[in-house]
C-alpha cells in the first residue's frame, strides 16, 4: 500500500511548503461548506425549536419530513438543483449553474434537515419541567428560548457538527452543480475524484489527508466549544 | 577574497536587471486583454481530453487570448452532446461523430468541425486469455465473447461505447452473460475496473496511456483502420437557443482550429508519454 504511504508524504510536502493551488482550494472548501453550514443552522435551529416546542396541525407530517430530509441522497438533490439551475430550467434566470452559489444551495438542501433534525432532538430530551421553570421565574419570551438552547448546546453543537460533516463529505451534487471549474467551484472533494480519473492516485491521497485534516480542526474546534465552555448560572 | 566579493556582487547586479528587464518586457508585451460582452462560456466536452491534461493546457491559453472565461463540464460524449442539444451549453467538444450527426442534421450544432483524431485499442491482461493479440478489432471481439473471457463495458453512451456497441454489430454478437461487465462509469475507473476484474475493455489510447501506470493491462489490439478515435467540435445553434453565447463559442472554435493551437495539440504528451496522444487534423484540412 505505497499510495497511502507516498499519499502522507506528499500531504505533508504540500502543506509544509504551502502550495498555493492546494490552499487556495482549501480554502475555497472552507468558505463554501462554512456559508452552506452557517445557513443551514440559521434555518434548522428555529426550524428544530418550533418543531419540539409548538403543537400545531400536521406536526408529526413535518417532523416525519425533516427526519426523511436527514436522509436525502446527496446524488438526487444534485440532480434536482442541477435541472433547476439548467439555462432553460425554472430557475435558469438565476444564471446560478455551475457557480459556488448553485453549491451553496445544493449543501444548504442536504444539511439544514441534519441541523434541524439534531436540535428538535436536542430541545425535546430537556425536561418538560424545565420549560415551566424558566417561564414562572418569570423570564420572556426571548429570555426564555436563550435558556432553553443555552440547556440544549450539547445537542445544538452535535447539530452544527452534523451538519458540517454532511457537507464537507459531499462530492456527487458538488461535482453536478458546480462542474469542479478549476479556479471557481473545484473543492477539495472534486479535485480528489478528478486526480483518481488522471490516474494520479498518490496526489488524490494527499489531498485525502489535508481534507482530513481539515474537517478533524474544524470538528475539534466546534468539540472543544461543546464540552468546555461552562453555562451560565 | 575581495575578488569573490567583487564577482557576487557583479552576478547580482546582473540577476537584478535581467529580472527588471524580464519584468518591463513582461508589461511591454502584455497587451490590454479583450473583455467581450459576455465573458462566460460553457463548454460541454468529453472527459477523455480532460483526464489527459489536454484541456488545462489549453483553455488557459484560450482565456489569455480572448478573455473569454470557460466553464469547462465534463462528461461522457452522450451526456455531453444531450447538454448541447438541449442549450445548455455554448460549445462542444466530442468524440462520437454517429451521436453527433442528428444534431448536426436538424440544426441544434453548427460551424461543425473536425479537430483531431487518435486510436481506440483493445487491452486486456498480459497472459491474453482469449489469445486476442495482433487480431483486427472484430475478429478479438468474437474470440473474446467465445472464450466467455470477462469484458468490461464503459457502459455510460460515451464516444468510446458507442464504438464498442458498434464493433459487436460488426462482429454479429450481442453481449451479455457474466462475462460481460457494465460499468457505467468514466474511461478511468472502467480501466481500472478491468485490470482488477483481469478482463479485456476498449479504451481511447490517450486515457490508457495516462492511467497506464495504475494497471496491468497491455495493449493488445491496435492500429485497425475500425479503431480511428474522431474528435469534433462544434458551436451550438445561437438561432435555436438565444441564451447561447454565440461569439464566445466561435472565438472558441476558431481557436481550436487555429494553426497554433494545432501545432500544441499535435505535441501534447510527447515529452511525458514519448509519443503524441492525439493528431490535429484541422491543419491538414486547410482551415
Amino acid at each position: 500500500m505505497s499510495v497511502i504511504g507516498d499519499g502522507m508524504i506528499q500531504a505533508g510536502r504540500l502543506l509544509i511548503s504551502g502550495d498555493p493551488e492546494v490552499l487556495r482550494i482549501t480554502w475555497r472548501t472552507l468558505q463554501i461548506t462554512g456559508t452552506a453550514t452557517l445557513i443551514s443552522v440559521v434555518i434548522g435551529v428555529p426550524v428544530g425549536v418550533a418543531l419540539a416546542l409548538r403543537k400545531f396541525f400536521g406536526r408529526l407530517l413535518m417532523v416525519s419530513a425533516v427526519n426523511f430530509g436527514m436522509g436525502l441522497p446527496p446524488v438526487v438533490v444534485g440532480l434536482f438543483v442541477w435541472l433547476l439551475l439548467f439555462r432553460y430550467g425554472p430557475l435558469g434566470w438565476l444564471d446560478l449553474l455551475y457557480t459556488p452559489g448553485a453549491m451553496i444551495i445544493a449543501e444548504v438542501i442536504i444539511a439544514f434537515p441534519v441541523v434541524a433534525g439534531f436540535t428538535l432532538a436536542a430541545i425535546q430530551t430537556i425536561n418538560p419541567k424545565m420549560r415551566f421553570q424558566i417561564l414562572a421565574l418569570g423570564a420572556n419570551r426571548w429570555q426564555f428560548l436563550w435558556l432553553l438552547l443555552q440547556e440544549a448546546r450539547l445537542g445544538l453543537l452535535a447539530a452544527v457538527i452534523a451538519g458540517f460533516g454532511s457537507v464537507i463529505s459531499e462530492v456527487g451534487a458538488a461535482m453536478m452543480v458546480g462542474g469542479n471549474i478549476e479556479g471557481l467551484t473545484r473543492v477539495l472533494t472534486t479535485t480528489i475524484d478528478q486526480e483518481v480519473s488522471m490516474g494520479d492516485f498518490v496526489l488524490a491521497m494527499a489531498l485525502s489527508i489535508i481534507l482530513l485534516l481539515l474537517t478533524f480542526i474544524v470538528t475539534a474546534i466546534l468539540t472543544w466549544y461543546q464540552q468546555h465552555r461552562r453555562q451560565p448560572q | 577574497m575581495k575578488k569573490n566579493s567583487l564577482w557576487l556582487c557583479g552576478l547580482v547586479v546582473l540577476l537584478l536587471l535581467g529580472l527588471a528587464a524580464g519584468c518591463a518586457k513582461k508589461q511591454a508585451q502584455a497587451p490590454q486583454p479583450p473583455s467581450p460582452a459576455n465573458k462566460n462560456l460553457i463548454l460541454s466536452s468529453t472527459t477523455d481530453v480532460q483526464d489527459t491534461g489536454l484541456m488545462d493546457v489549453l483553455i488557459p491559453m484560450f482565456q489569455t487570448q480572448t478573455g473569454y472565461v470557460v466553464k469547462p463540464i465534463y462528461n461522457g460524449s452522450g451526456q455531453a452532446i444531450a447538454l448541447g442539444a438541449k442549450g445548455e451549453a455554448d460549445v462542444l467538444i466530442t468524440h462520437a461523430p454517429s451521436a453527433e450527426k442528428p444534431d448536426v442534421d436538424n440544426g441544434d450544432f453548427i460551424n461543425y468541425q473536425l479537430l483531431m483524431h487518435n486510436s481506440y485499442v483493445v487491452v486486456g491482461p498480459p497472459d491474453d486469455p482469449a489469445k486476442i493479440k495482433g487480431l483486427s478489432a472484430t475478429d478479438s471481439f468474437k474470440k473474446i465473447a467465445a472464450a466467455k473471457a470477462v469484458f468490461v463495458s464503459r457502459g455510460d453512451n460515451s464516444g468510446t461505447n458507442i464504438e464498442e456497441k458498434a464493433l459487436w454489430k460488426q462482429a454479429g454478437i450481442t453481449p451479455s452473460g457474466s462475462w460481460y461487465l457494465n460499468a457505467g462509469q468514466g474511461m478511468a475507473p472502467t480501466l481500472l475496473l478491468a485490470s482488477q476484474k483481469t478482463g479485456y475493455t476498449l479504451t481511447d489510447l490517450s486515457t490508457y496511456l495516462a492511467q497506464q501506470k495504475n494497471l496491468q493491462l497491455d495493449i493488445l489490439v491496435q492500429g485497425d483502420k475500425a479503431l480511428t478515435n474522431i474528435y469534433h467540435v462544434m458551436q451550438v445553434n445561437p438561432a435555436k437557443f438565444s441564451k447561447v453565447n454565440a461569439d464566445g463559442a466561435k472565438a472558441f472554435v476558431d481557436f481550436m482550429l487555429n494553426p497554433n493551437t494545432q501545432k500544441v495539440i499535435a505535441d501534447f504528451g510527447k515529452d511525458k508519454y514519448g509519443q503524441p496522444l492525439y493528431y490535429a487534423d484541422a491543419v491538414k484540412s486547410g482551415s
